[in-house]
């Protein structure tokens, strides 16, 4: 019964450190991302991911990543994207194999490149849609990336093309027949917009940049929030085939905001606060689920890596769990979302609650130091005095140079949370045997730290108590957790008992007048378990302290059983009693020699009767002497002797069917040679009769 | 006394010289009859001293020399010239009879014997 008790100790710890890794504390984009999405995005034999679409989100995410891009797979993915680029394709396919062309940097000399301008040319002049406006623009730039010449015909109607398509709340419809608008059409509407620009060189009207400006701030107006200050982009799920979901949305608007942002000669109206609450919603994710919403994150944290409105930097605390007796320092990181290094900082440690929100009075705000070799922040806790526990700690990031912080956010105050773990001194741990009216007491003291077992004994008219003290390192009293311990008897039947706290002190008092009922009346040997445990306890207890030997009266009738111990559920497979059948015991035989002698006694009587037989007189003078009635007479005899050894055979190993079988022969056979031998006899007897 | 065993001796006597008189055909019957019912009583004595396991075996035994001489007896009866109600009965029918049923009797017997 205990046993589930442990491992929840046991998983209560394990879960404190889980927490802290998890929730509350974001890391940047490390390597164990960069080793995920090389599991993620596995290529096929060919080189590709899938559809283009596919193969151009895992090839940007391997660039974003660092990730090497130069295998030789790739060279068959050149080859059949600049074959799509020569046959003619839709905008979209043709946007994602110029992009994949950028990023595996193929060679482009069979690239008929006027061909491919004078087609995205005509279909920004031709689009219905914003994604078409979105593909053709893109694909455009992309061309331009290269180095090519490409100039937009007509910068300023494709512009207002796509503004025409905008909503007041600063959403985009798809497009003019759709009703329904979009945040994440809104973020692709941005990210055109800004390659209009991009290709226009100055044509374009500085107050309709102005305006989308204005549309931008509407549409961060629709930003949602949670509680620890991440920021995000929903809609309202009206029709599932259409909603994309918070992370696509948010995806799209960062790159599309982060791309006007880049062309816009003035800065945009959001707050540093903002960026950074949006940075943080796509570190929060951690490593994504699927290939797709991989994309999606990597692709915002570039954009908002080097944006022009601002850059988030990122706290972090390599480790959450401080030992105090290991003397650890509290340090922390800041860096860009992608773990680069931040600019020179100042980071100071404002505040530290305790879990009920209540400051730690005895800490002063302090700012912690610069280790310029493994760019951390740290500070020691030791002369900080402060107990074992776990603690809200409150940061404050400002950049040094004043200029510099207006381009990076950095957040008003961080919160994270820690645990400080120390060694838990065990005082005055006590076991005592009393009498009820406490005239005598046998006390016996129990070390912890060592090995040795106490042996104890009572009876029911005595009382058990349990004392002990806990201190944190510090000099306070320290109360853990979970304290239990644990009676067990021989028979595995066990009891729980939590001691009582008072002041300073642990106490179990266990009067065993009114326990007897509850222990089933089992006297006998009980092992003694203490189990103290508690989170930032490093030195947890769980072992056995000794054992009594308990004398308790007699079970009345009435008394409870104790309850069946679980037994082992593999058990039953296990080999089973061996059964010893009963057989009849067999009648008792007379011995042998009896047998034969009484057989051989039995044939006396035959002997005596052939031996009378002689004595009469018997002769065989009627047997008839001419030859055909012998022949019948013995055939006559001979038959009677046959049907007679027939019966022995019957008896010996034939059975009722054969012999009857066979006797229906002999019998026939029988009646005729006898009906014909007596005949003659009889008529020879008459003859001698009359004669 | 004496006359007592005087006068039973004079009665085996007479016994003895008017059986002596019967034809050899019924001496043998009736020796027949006696050595089957020897044979019974031996087989009962046999199981009177160790008891009646296997019982069918013992039955099969028993009423084999029984059945077989009550058939003996029927014989006699048949067979006996002074007998007047079989006057017209040949004796050799009769010890056809005789086979006949003994040779059932004995299939029977052989059966049960088991």
């Amino acid at each position: 019964m205990a046993k589930p008790l442990v491992l929840h100790l046991l998983l209560l710890l394990i879960c404190g450190s889980a927490l802290l890794s998890s929730g509350s504390v974001i890391h940047p984009i490390s390597d164990a991302h960069r080793s995920a999405a090389t599991e993620f995005f596995v290529p096929a034999a060919d080189g590709s991911f899938g559809s283009l679409e596919e193969t151009y989100e895992a090839l940007r995410t391997f660039q974003i990543l660092g990730l090497d891009r130069s295998s030789a797979k790739f060279e068959g993915t050149c080859k059949t994207v600049s074959e799509k680029l020569s046959s003619p394709t839709t905008t979209k396919d043709l946007y994602h194999a110029l992009k994949i062309t950028a990023i595996l940097g193929c060679r482009t000399e069979s690239i008929e490149f006027d061909g491919i301008t004078s087609r995205l040319q005509t279909a920004v002049k031709d689009a219905s849609s914003l994604l078409e406006l979105y593909y053709s623009l893109g694909g455009l730039l992309t061309v331009k990336e290269q180095g090519k010449d490409v100039i937009l015909s007509d910068a300023d109607g494709t512009f207002q093309a796509i503004k025409a398509l905008s909503q007041s709340d600063g959403r985009w419809r798809y497009d003019k027949d759709s009703t329904g608008s979009s945040a994440f059409a809104a973020g692709i509407a941005l990210e055109a917009l800004a390659s209009v620009v991009s290709l226009a060189g100055s044509d374009i009207d500085q107050s309709k940049i102005a305006v989308v400006r204005k549309d931008i701030t509407k549409l961060f107006d629709r930003i949602k929030h949670y509680d620890d200050g991440t920021l995000y982009f929903d809609e309202k799920n009206v029709d599932p085939d259409q909603y994309k979901g918070p992370l696509a949305t948010s995806a799209s608007i960062t790159s599309g905001v982060t791309a006007f942002a880049a062309v816009s000669s003035e800065k945009l109206n959001i707050g540093g606060e903002k960026i950074l609450g949006l940075a943080k919603f796509f570190l929060s994710i951690g490593i994504p689920g699927t290939a797709k919403d991989f994309f999606y994150q990597i692709n915002s944290l570039a954009s908002l890596e080097n944006n022009r409105i601002s850059i988030p930097l990122v706290l972090s605390l390599p480790a959450t769990v401080l030992s105090l007796t290991a003397k650890d320092q509290l340090k922390v990181e800041v860096t860009t979302v992608f773990g680069s290094h931040a600019p020179s900082l100042a980071v100071s440690l404002l505040k530290v609650l305790t879990p009920d929100s209540k400051e730690v009075t005895s800490f002063e705000k302090k700012e912690l130091e610069y280790d310029p070799e493994n760019r951390i922040h740290f500070l020691d806790l030791s002369p900080l005095k402060i107990d074992v526990g776990k603690y809200s700690l409150i940061f404050k990031v400002s950049v040094n140079d004043p200029e510099g912080a207006d381009l990076y956010a950095t957040g008003d105050q961080i919160i994270v949370t820690a645990f400080l773990t120390g060694f838990i001194k065990v005082d005055k741990a006590e076991i005592a045997v009393s009498d009820s009216d406490a005239a005598s007491e046998s006390v016996q003291k129990l070390d912890l730290s060592k090995e040795s077992l106490i042996s104890l004994s009572a009876n029911h008219l005595q009382k058990l108590r349990l004392s002990l003290q806990l201190t944190t390192p510090l000099g306070h009293s320290f109360k853990p957790h979970q304290m239990v311990v644990k009676f067990r008897h021989e028979s595995k039947v066990e009891h729980l008992f939590v001691p009582e706290t008072s002041s300073r002190q642990y106490k179990l008092v266990l009067n065993f007048l009114g326990l007897v009922e509850k222990f089933y009346y089992l006297s006998g040997r009980y092992e003694i378990e203490l189990a103290v445990g508690d989170a930032v306890m490093e030195n947890s207890i769980l072992r056995s302290i000794g054992s009594i030997e308990l004398d308790l009266p007699e079970a009345p009738e009435k008394a409870a059983k104790p309850p069946a111990q679980p037994v082992d559920p593999l058990s039953r497979f296990g080999p089973k009693e061996e059964i010893s059948h009963i057989f009849r015991a067999p009648e008792k035989r007379p011995p042998q020699g009896l047998s034969l002698g009484f057989m051989g006694l039995t044939i006396l009587p035959l002997l005596a009767f052939l031996i009378g037989l002689l004595r009469i007189g018997v002769n065989f003078k009627g047997f008839p002497t001419s030859a055909a009635p012998a022949t019948f007479a013995i055939l006559f005899h001979g038959g009677i002797g046959a049907v007679l050894l027939l019966y022995v055979l019957f008896w010996l190993k034939l059975d009722l069917f054969t012999t009857l079988k066979a006797l229906g022969f002999l019998g026939v056979f029988l009646l005729f040679v006898g009906h014909r031998t007596l005949s003659y006899l009889a008529s020879t007897s008459a003859k001698q009769k009359t004669a | 006394m004496a006359k007592g065993t005087n006068d039973a001796k004079l009665l085996i006597q007479s016994l003895r010289k008017a059986y002596a008189a019967t034809p050899t055909s019924l001496k043998i019957i009736d020796l027949y009859v006696v050595y089957a019912v020897a044979t019974a009583l031996i087989q009962v004595a046999y199981m009177a001293m160790v008891g009646s396991f296997p019982f069918n075996s013992f039955l099969s035994g028993v009423l084999s020399c029984v059945g077989t001489a009550v058939l003996a007896v029927c014989l006699r009866i048949q067979v006996n010239k002074d007998n007047k109600e079989f006057k017209d009965l040949p004796p050799e029918r009769a010890f056809a009879d005789f086979v006949l049923c003994n040779l059932v009797l004995h299939l029977v017997i052989m059966n049960f014997l088991g």
